[in-house]
């Protein structure tokens, strides 16, 4: 399959084609890649395209994987409706 | 080792960004930007990217409506191969107050005379233009419909890519850890890998402004204060404009491609340069919102971040050479809108740095105004 019709970020629609892209023109962190892309910033998190993205950055950089930074776990983990957190602050009050 | 620069720039956020390209425009040659980080890693990567031409005095007007202009033709003008993806859906300030009414009114006036295209909107017609807003509190509405927001990160990646084809060098990963004085005049800066003599130096440091400023023994009058937002899941687009109310404290905006980004600002919150999320501004945010534009309510929140915020007392930006250094100039003190200022802050300092014509008279945002007690009063800001 090319490059082109490789999906590697489901939640964001990025491809393979894009993705190697930005690493031959020198974007070698995850941060970097992920605020151009959106990579890793849709409802999973990154969970699924994360691994990816780190493979292909090893690939170019011949940096081992253990070596390279994954993005910034940011709160909350799990998606809380805005309703369920206004009622829970409502009761606080 | 030491290298030599004409001019060298703090910070690759999109104000040292911009500046580094004007320059390099301007034909000024050997330009560096260092950065401790990577390209707008600072405050500029973590803003909503908010842009309006509803403001409340003249010189904010100009700054934010040539920016504006500018941003409409950015991936033409600065050969982009992506898409700074300008979302042009409006910016509707909700009235809740006669006092707001009043300001508005006044505001409308002097943006029109400026050739800015908004006006004032009826609890009906502010209705129509977001079905799902929450009008029991309104008295009325300022819209604008050339407002609206960017991608903050791949817009700064087109100034930098522009700058870089023009010849300037970008220091990434490289912190500045000491500045050099002789009398009136800075010659030398020095970085963990190394140090530059050179002829000029500009501070866009975004939230360590005040830091630098610190290594030359200026007392800078600003500090810097985090502000938090949050990022829904995606739903179908139902929201065309900003949504963003002044007393209420809150901008709500919807993503064309999907997610709600709203955030909001808070008295309470310490001077300091933490950048960490809390549980208080999602409880904040989230009751806010609910009372206002009820369905979002039913939305999930999948992300909060923070940046920070670098504030003046006037909560204007500070253009210009700073108090007995003549090749010291500064671009900080943003408050919050320094992205929306961003082309015309490239253009204003490389302006003053090659002693050309303004574009746009800035010397009301000299820092002398706070010695002098001229402060700036904007009434429009969050
Ligand atoms: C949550 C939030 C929402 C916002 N929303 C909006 C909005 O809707 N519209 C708008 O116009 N503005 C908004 N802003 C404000 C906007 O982000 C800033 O005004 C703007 O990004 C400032 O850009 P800058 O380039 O001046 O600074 P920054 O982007 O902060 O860049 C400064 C850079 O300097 C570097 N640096 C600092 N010290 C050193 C050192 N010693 N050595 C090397 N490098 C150094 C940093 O690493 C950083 O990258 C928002 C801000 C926040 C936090
Ligand atoms: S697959 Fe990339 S964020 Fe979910």
């Amino acid at each position: 399959m090319k490059d082109e019709n490789v999906i590697v970020c489901r939640c964001s629609d990025v491809t393979l084609k894009e993705l190697k892209d930005l690493i031959d023109e020198g974007y070698h962190t995850f941060e970097e890649i992920k605020r151009l892309t959106r990579i890793g910033m849709g409802p999973c998190q990154g969970k699924t395209c994360g691994q990816i993205v780190l493979r292909e950055l090893s690939r170019a950089t011949g940096k081992p994987i253990t070596e390279l930074d994954f993005q910034t776990n940011r709160p909350p983990i799990v998606g809380v409706k805005l309703d369920l957190i206004a009622e829970e602050a409502k009761k606080d009050d | 080792m030491t290298k030599t620069a004409d001019v060298v720039i703090i910070g690759a956020g999109i104000s040292g960004c911009s500046i580094a390209y004007n320059l390099a425009k301007k034909g000024v040659k050997n330009v560096v930007v260092i950065d401790r980080s990577y390209v707008s890693s600072g405050s500029t990567g973590r803003c909503g990217a908010g842009v309006r031409m509803q403001w409340g005095t003249e010189t904010n007007c100009k700054l934010a409506k040539q920016s504006i202009e500018f941003y409409e033709n950015a991936n033409e003008i600065l050969e982009y191969n992506r898409d700074v993806t300008f979302y042009q859906g409006g910016y509707l300030l909700l009235a809740t107050t006669d006092k707001e009414m009043d300001q508005f009114k006044k505001n409308v006036k002097l943006q029109n005379s400026l050739d800015i295209p908004s006006r004032m909107v009826s609890i009906e017609e502010a209705k129509e233009i977001v079905p799902h807003l929450n009008t029991d509190e309104l008295l009325g509405a300022a819209f604008c419909q050339k407002d609206g927001f960017l991608d903050p990160f791949l817009t700064t990646d087109a100034y930098y890519k522009a700058a870089k084809r023009l010849g300037v060098e970008f220091m990434t990963y490289t912190e500045v850890t000491g500045i050099k004085r002789e009398g009136n005049k800075i010659t030398e800066v020095m970085t963990n890998k190394g140090s530059i003599i050179t002829g000029t130096l500009v501070n866009a440091a975004g939230g360590y402004s005040k830091n630098v400023c610190e290594m030359v023994g200026i007392d800078l009058p600003v500090y810097s204060e985090r502000h938090q937002i949050l990022v829904t899941e995606p739903i179908e687009h139902v929201q065309g404009p900003m949504v963003m109310s002044f007393s209420k404290n809150i901008y709500c905006q919807q993503n064309p491609k999907g997610p709600f980004i709203m955030g909001r600002g808070d008295d309470r919150e310490p001077r300091d340069l933490r950048i960490t999320s809390s549980w208080e501004f999602l409880e904040e945010m989230a009751k806010t919102v609910t009372s206002i534009l009820p369905p979002v309510g039913n939305l999930r929140v999948i992300r909060q971040w923070a940046g920070l915020y670098n504030i003046t007392p006037d909560k204007q930006p500070v253009y210009g050479t700073a108090e007995g250094l003549d090749n010291f100039y500064l671009a900080v003190g943003f408050s919050g809108h320094g992205f929306m200022f961003g082309p015309l802050t490239g253009i204003v300092i490389a302006e003053m740095i090659t002693k050309s014509k303004p574009t746009i008279d800035v010397s009301l945002l000299g820092i002398d105004r706070f010695e002098k007690g001229n402060l700036i009063l904007e009434p429009s800001v969050v």
